[in-house]
């Protein structure tokens, strides 16, 4: 039995009885633990976690009641989203042993939906990280090439999809981390509306910025994936009180005719080599199918960078601050004041990428530097934002590079923090607005490396975003 | 220009310690960082509100609150059962006060 890659193949599989949702649990952990000496996607697998919530798909489909949506579908989650007495560690010493107390909203969600959870998999520490290479448990490799990056911060979740293993996982985004190793590894991936999906589990790094969202092989099952998890959360005051509309109802009509695309001129004049083509060929897709595709200007892209390196250091400064050896498994031995015992608890803990940013943070948030750095990022993200409003006055979605260049190799840009950064362009501005976005797969590059077109509309305009995707899916025959 | 007394201080701000070769290191790419941050400084942002929290204009302000209800609450053996130390249910530092 292989893996099948669709929501829609495993349930009619399950529905006929070619196997069982055990039997599915069991091979799938199989088969990621076969190919975690490669791609290292996997740090904690649950198989007693799985196969409980598999026996009652089972016996569902035993008694012929109605199955939940996500019945019998294996499952990785990224782990920075806290899961009931399974380890949670963010990628980071400092949570090395940490069990969380509960489950994050989105998997018990998942979970009552039939969704099985596999495992946890690998992701830069705390989520900061576009190349997954600053996990304290080692880089995970892309299943595309093994010697290239899988994308980061949610590589684990990307890698864990494209190889195989699991055909729908969780990840998070707070500046690009769902969409770039999504399209680095080939596959859809989706950032919702900024309070589509509760937050209540997600380890914070960035509280104004950060979401849950999904990845998958089609535009159809990431659809699957966020119908079940989104929805306002009273555990989660940021969610957002509106309607989640039928994503799969929406996705039968796939007509694009007409429909308004704005291409960013700011964007395009940055974009080169095999990514400039696939975006163009595609730019070109989407008026075979009848969309009516215009330049349009995003003027404040350029200050977009520097707003959010303050805006997430900053508010990572404060939500990291709660690591102080107290409370979270990880405590200094050498230390016999209590502020010894805080500081050198984090130093000892922390790896490098989040002891950086919790300096910026730190320094932008400070006496004489706040007006000058903070406040100011505020207001350009305000503009930022206006930006985006302006253009959906005119535009239906935006299209978009996802990544200034594919996949690139373990080790390039490590030890180059602001390269590292400015690799982020094209996915921040979404985020500081708080609009939907995803990657979908545009082709590759002549080496073979997949690239990813950009899809951005309005707030909660998910369903328009999922039928202009799944559109350009079919048209591309992807 | 970061020095590495700026640095020293931001940590003790932030209560991190690092090391002589992690100082060094911090005050090399802080510099490099803020060098790309300053583009910001060149903004005209006179008149514009501060973007905190991405909001929503037809959301109901109070939507968002839940009832005022009781719940069950984790209980201490659960809150402090990630800590290293612990005592009686109650998490253990080193003394602040002396006798």
């Amino acid at each position: 039995m292989s893996i099948a890659k669709t929501i829609a193949e495993i349930q009619a599989g399950l529905r006929s009885r070619q196997f069982t949702a055990a039997e599915l649990a069991r091979e799938a952990i199989a088969d990621a633990e076969r190919q975690n000496p490669a791609t290292n996607a996997f740090l904690t697998f649950s198989p007693e976690r799985a196969l409980a919530v598999a026996e009652r798909v089972d016996a569902q489909i035993a008694a012929g009641t109605e199955l939940g949506p996500l019945a019998g579908i294996p499952v990785a989650v990224k782990d920075v989203i806290v899961t009931k007495g399974l380890k949670t560690t963010c990628g980071s010493r400092m949570l090395e042993n940490y069990i969380p107390p509960y489950d994050a909203t989105a998997i018990e969600r998942l979970e009552s939906a039939g969704g099985m959870i596999l495992g946890k998999v690998k992701c830069d520490e705390f989520a900061m990280g576009s190349s997954n290479e600053n996990s304290a448990f080692g880089v995970v490799r892309n299943p595309v090439d093994l010697e290239r990056v899988p994308g980061g911060s949610s590589g684990g979740s990307a890698a864990a999809v494209a190889q195989g293993s699991v055909p729908v996982s969780l990840g998070s985004d707070t500046g690009g981390s769902v969409r770039q190793p999504a399209s680095f590894c080939g596959i859809v991936g989706v950032t919702p509306t900024y309070g589509r999906v509760s937050r209540y589990g997600l380890v914070a790094f960035a509280s104004s910025l950060d979401h849950i969202g999904p990845f998958a092989n089609n535009v159809s099952d990431a659809a699957a994936l966020l119908q079940v998890i989104a929805g306002q959360d009273r555990m989660d005051a940021t969610s957002a009180p509106v309607a989640v509309p039928d994503y799969l109802a929406a996705l039968r009509n796939t007509d694009v005719r007409g429909m308004k695309i704005g291409v960013p001129v700011e964007y395009m004049k940055q974009a080169t080599g095999d990514t400039a083509d696939r975006i163009h060929e595609s730019i070109a897709a989407l008026r075979t199918l009848g969309c009516d595709v215009r330049d349009i200007s995003l003027p404040n892209t350029e200050y977009a960078i520097a707003t959010y390196y303050i805006v997430c250091t900053a508010e990572a400064s404060a939500n990291l601050a709660r690591y102080d050896g107290v409370r979270y498994t990880a405590r200094s031995a050498n230390a016999s004041t209590l502020h010894d015992m805080y500081a050198n608890t984090r130093g000892e803990f922390f790896g490098p990428e989040v002891k950086r940013r919790i300096m910026l943070g730190t320094y932008v948030l400070s006496h004489g530097y706040y007006d000058a750095y903070y406040k100011k990022a505020q207001q350009v993200r305000a503009m930022i934002t206006r930006d985006f409003t302006q253009a959906f006055s005119e535009v239906d979605a935006i299209v978009a590079p996802v990544s200034p260049f594919p996949a690139f190799k373990i080790g390039e840009k490590v030890d180059d923090p602001v390269a590292m950064y400015l690799s982020d362009i094209y996915t921040i501005t979404g985020s500081l607005a708080g609009i939907p976005c995803m990657s979908v797969p545009c082709g590759n590059t002549s080496e073979g490396l997949p690239v990813g077109l950009q899809i951005l509309c309005g707030h909660f305009q998910e369903e328009r975003m999922f039928r202009l995707a799944r559109a350009f899916e079919q048209q591309r025959g992807f | 220009m970061l020095t590495e007394k700026d640095v020293r201080y931001v940590a003790n701000l932030a209560n991190l310690t690092l090391s002589a070769d992690e100082m060094t290191r911090m005050a090399h790419d802080l510099a490099g960082i803020l060098g790309q941050m300053d583009v910001l400084s060149k903004v005209d942002t006179s008149g514009i509100a501060p973007m905190s929290q991405v909001l929503f204009e037809d959301a109901d302000e109070t939507a968002s609150l839940r009832a005022d209800v009781e719940r069950e609450p984790l209980g201490s053996d659960l809150a402090v059962a990630n800590a290293t130390i612990t005592s009686g249910g109650y998490y253990k530092v080193p003394r602040v006060i002396e006798k």
